[in-house]
Order: structure tokens, then sequence, then C-alpha cells
């Protein structure tokens, strides 16, 4: 659907202090304010959120799907790279 | 129409809080209309979030009126079991839905106006009705921002979006002045601390809604006729329509639940 008044906008909410901003999905909107409040209603209504950002789709770069090969492949035989070799105290918290 | 309406005991609190609930659940409906039908998927949870936020609203008051008047009734027999003439709400609330245009400014007029009060409401000497002010001033404080600039997108967007806008001005500014309007029992109760009177909250909303219309690059009507009567139950044609379908099931099927 062309939709040239209303463009597409990347949701991010943060439920919790602390955490980071997590994709939530996308929605049309005229411009950042509206887009802000459209995001409150379709994202938030059940107490997900308590921050939200809200980035014009545009504005994203993204990896090629296929160059997948190269960009992903060679971190898969790396296991020595995931932290599972030593314990992580609890008083960390989120990481 | 197979159950009989309920006759409810109108002291002046009991009216008082029946009204306000009237002015919820009215709204609350009217915006329930848009589910599936508004232009966009966003403005559709928009709309829908607002008119839960409404009914929610309406069933504390609604909660509250029966429990004042102490003669069995509850917030469903307020709701579903009186008729057009015992309703209470504004005219500008039952108003139909029109475009999208006439919705906004309805909620826009509306909203500006419940936000002030609601606030103002938090300082009644009636607890109950404080603790509903507090909870609905935020509810409102949201609805008049949503109002607010949808309107001054649609007075600043388009040749046609701002005419339609400009039009439902027009054709809806004549039902404001009711909000600011008081009968005796309602002064009574102004006296006493319960209410506020809401001619001290007209400058205020004036300047809000002024600030928005000019930046929307619309205009307000000089016009100072208003219509009155919502209050007192003489109804627009439109308020029988609409209680028809929201009573519909229960005077269809009796107690009915789900």
């Amino acid at each position: 659907m062309a939709t040239p008044n209303t463009p597409l906008w990347e949701v991010f909410i943060r439920s919790r202090n602390g955490l980071a901003h997590k994709h939530v999905g996308s929605l049309h909107a005229s411009d950042a304010t509206m887009a802000l409040q459209a995001a409150r209603d379709i994202y938030t209504r059940r107490g997900e959120g308590l921050s939200i950002w809200v980035v014009p789709s545009t504005a994203i770069t993204a990896s090629d799907p296929a160059e997948k090969g190269m960009m992903f492949e060679p971190a898969e035989s790396k296991i020595y790279r995931h932290p599972t070799f030593y314990e992580v105290p609890e008083e960390v918290g989120h990481m | 129409m197979a159950v009989a309406n309920i006759q409810v005991s109108e002291t002046p609190l009991v009216l008082y809080a029946l009204r306000r609930a009237d002015d919820a659940l009215i709204l609350g409906h009217r915006l329930s209309e848009w589910c599936g039908h508004a232009p966009m998927l966003e403005e559709d949870m928009a709309l829908s979030n607002i008119a839960l936020d409404l009914i929610g609203q309406a069933r504390e008051l609604y909660s509250y009126a029966a429990k004042v008047e102490g003669k069995g009734n509850d917030e469903d027999k307020l709701a579903y079991l009186r008729d057009v003439r015992q309703y209470r709400n504004l005219l500008l609330l039952e108003q139909p839905n029109g475009d999208f245009a006439q919705t906004l400014v309805r909620q826009f007029f509306y909203s500006a106006f419940a936000d002030l009060y609601w606030r103002a409401m938090m300082t009644s000497r009636d607890a109950t009705l404080a603790a509903i002010a507090a909870k609905s001033e935020k509810e409102s404080a949201y609805h008049l921002r949503h109002a607010s600039e949808w309107l001054i997108r649609l007075g600043d967007g388009t040749e046609e979006s701002h005419r339609r806008a400009q039009d439902a001005i027009d054709h809806l500014w004549a039902f404001t002045g009711e909000m600011f309007s008081v009968d005796d029992g309602e002064r009574g109760l102004i006296h006493a601390g319960i209410a506020i009177d809401p001619a001290s909250l007209r400058g205020r909303w004036l300047q809000t809604i002024s600030d928005v219309v000019s930046e929307a690059t619309l205009v307000l009507p000089q016009n100072e006729w208003m219509q009155q009567g919502g209050r007192a139950g003489r109804h627009s044609e439109h308020l029988g329509h609409l209680l028809s379908e929201l009573q519909s099931m229960q005077r269809t099927f009796p107690g009915l639940t789900w």
C-alpha cells in the first residue's frame, strides 16, 4: 500500500529500568509525534512499557540476506565466545 | 422492549454522578462504533483505547451513583435499563460520529473540558469523586493530546481535511455551552465543596482550544447561542438510536451475562 502521507516507523519499547529498548513492531504515522502516540496506543495497552522510541524505517540500514554466509557463518564455530565457561554473580543482574 | 425501565431516586449527588457517568458512557459508545471502521489501523486502536478509558470511568461513576442511591440499582441497571429521557449526558457527546474530523472535534471540545474538570475535581470533599477524578485526569490529559495533535494536522493538512475540520467545529460549537451550565441541585453541591463550578473553567478551556485551533489554521465561530437540554433529559434524535443498540441485549435477554 502506498502511504505517502503516513510513512512507516519502527517502534522500540523499554519495559523496565535497566533493560534495553527492544524492537516490538512497526506502524504508519504522519510524523514523529503522531508515531509516538500511535506506538503508545498500539504497543503499550497492557502495561508493556516505560519508554518508547520511534525511528523512521527509512533510517534503518539492513544487512543483505545474500551475504548471510560471509556475515554470520564465521561466528558459528567460535563456541569459546559464549560466556558459559565462568559463572556470573547474581548481583550483576541483567547483562 | 421486554424489560421495564428502572426508577432512579435522583438526589442531587446521585444525579451529579449519573450525569458524568452518562457523559462517559455515551461518548465511549460513540467511539466504540469506530472499532473496525477507522481510517487506519493505528487510529482504530487509539479510538478504542479512548472508548475503554471512558467506559471505565462510566462504570465507576455508575457504581457510585447506585451506592449513594442505595435502592438496589447497580452499574448495569443504570446503563441498560433507563430510557432516553432518563439519560443526562451532554448533547455534544451523543452527536453522531460523522466523518473523522467530526469525531475528533467532538473529542477535542470535550477532552479539553474534561482534563480541566477532573483535575479540579481531585480536590472534591467527596473522597470517591476525588479518587475517580485522579484516575480520570490522566486519561483525559492523553485524550486531549491525541485530539489536539490530530486537529492540528487536519486543519493544517490538505484542503479537504481543513474544510472538514472547520465544518466540524462550526457544526459542534453550539453544543459546547452546556458543559459550563449548572442547575440548582449542582449549585448546592458546589457550595458544599463536593462539585466544582464548571463556569470557573471556561476561560482556561477557551484558551486551550483557541491555541490549538489557531495552530491548526482554523477559526472558532463567533456565535454565542448555545443548545441546552441533555442535562435535563431533553435529547437530540440521535440518542434514542444509540441506546436501542447499546441496550438491545439486556432488553431482549434480561440479566444476560457472558
